[in-house]
């Protein structure tokens, strides 16, 4: 359901809260380790199409968190884009992390990190250049996670993923904010 | 005929000539294309594979990157009717496909894209691509 047809806020947040009230776990961990706890109860195993999206998933969040790695090496980064970066990259292992205990819940395998990354390393010049270059793959995060939420079996994970996606805009605004460029552009992602 | 019907008229031949009148434009579909940045890019492979070179390409056959079974065994060769169904829906012409994208829903904007895609080879870091090769 789009939040265009939902009724009240009030419907809204009931929807989105669902089966994780009343625990204390982030909502994204709730919403992935619930729903896969019961589904992995009824069924013996998930969806193979979720899994895939979830390690299609969990490879675009490896190579983030190896993008960040390069531009805080790079020493192109002063305090506090430099702190800025490593906290970004931390939620990207955060998520990468939940993603691949949740694909194993599922009975999948998760993909592997890399062990290198093809960066265009030689085009980044300065601390604006580094910046460009993660809100641009943050961007394009987004996109990917909006192109994926309505695409899962499972319901708790469309919420997971949509759960992402609010943290990877919020950095993308903040990283255009910091490059002086308007925070957010857009009303609407596509 | 009245000023009225031909108003209706004129509004009517606009509705329906605008859309087959537009040209792609690949200018916009480099906007579009910041959607596919997360994955691809277009000298490189990523999490998906690069794109240069794509047009007229086999799928599945970039060397070395790893393509889901069902891509490799897809035999598609990509050009603009091809890119356009699988851009609309990827998983429902290649079910199993690792591109986990429920797709770009608006035939304009894919129709930019697919300009776009078709002009990335004239770019520097395609053409520098196809000389190291």
């Amino acid at each position: 359901m789009s939040f265009l047809q939902m009724p009240t806020p009030v419907v809204a947040r009931r929807m989105f809260l669902g089966r994780s009230t009343g625990l204390v776990l982030s909502g994204a961990a709730v919403a992935l380790l619930a729903g896969n706890d019961a589904l992995a109860a009824s069924s013996g195993g998930g969806d193979p199409k979720d899994v895939q999206i979830l390690n299609t998933a969990l490879g675009a969040e490896l190579e983030a968190i190896a993008a960040y790695q390069l531009g805080a090496e790079s020493k192109l980064l002063q305090k506090p884009v430099l702190d800025l970066a490593v906290t970004f990259q931390g939620h990207h292992k955060e998520h990468a992390e939940l993603l691949s205990k949740t694909i194993v819940k599922l009975g999948g395998h998760p993909v592997a990190a890399k062990a290198d990354y093809h960066f265009p390393a030689e085009q980044l010049k300065s601390q604006a250049d580094v910046l460009r270059f993660a809100a641009k793959l943050e961007q394009g995060a987004v996109s990917a996670y909006l192109g994926a939420v309505p695409l899962f079996a499972n319901r708790d994970l469309s919420k997971a993923a949509a759960s992402i996606l609010g943290d990877e805009a919020m950095h993308w605004a903040v990283l255009r904010n910091a490059l002086g460029e308007a925070p957010v552009p857009v009303a609407f992602m596509s | 005929m009245t000023a009225r019907r031909l108003f209706v008229a004129g509004v009517l031949s606009t509705c329906l000539l605008a859309p087959a009148s537009a040209a792609p434009d690949a200018a916009r579909g480099e906007q579009v294309y910041a959607r596919c940045e997360a994955c691809h890019a277009l000298a490189y492979d990523r999490v998906g594979p690069r794109h240069c070179g794509l047009i007229g390409r086999v799928a599945g056959s970039v060397p070395g990157f790893a393509y889901s079974a069902a891509m490799k065994n897809s035999h598609i060769v990509w050009n603009g009717k091809t890119l356009d169904r699988f851009l609309a829906s990827p998983l429902k012409m290649v079910p199993g496909t690792a591109m986990t994208y429920d797709g770009v829903p608006d035939a304009r904007d894919r129709a930019d894209l697919i300009a776009y895609l078709e002009s990335v080879d004239r770019l520097p870091q395609c053409k520098a691509l196809k000389a190291k090769r």
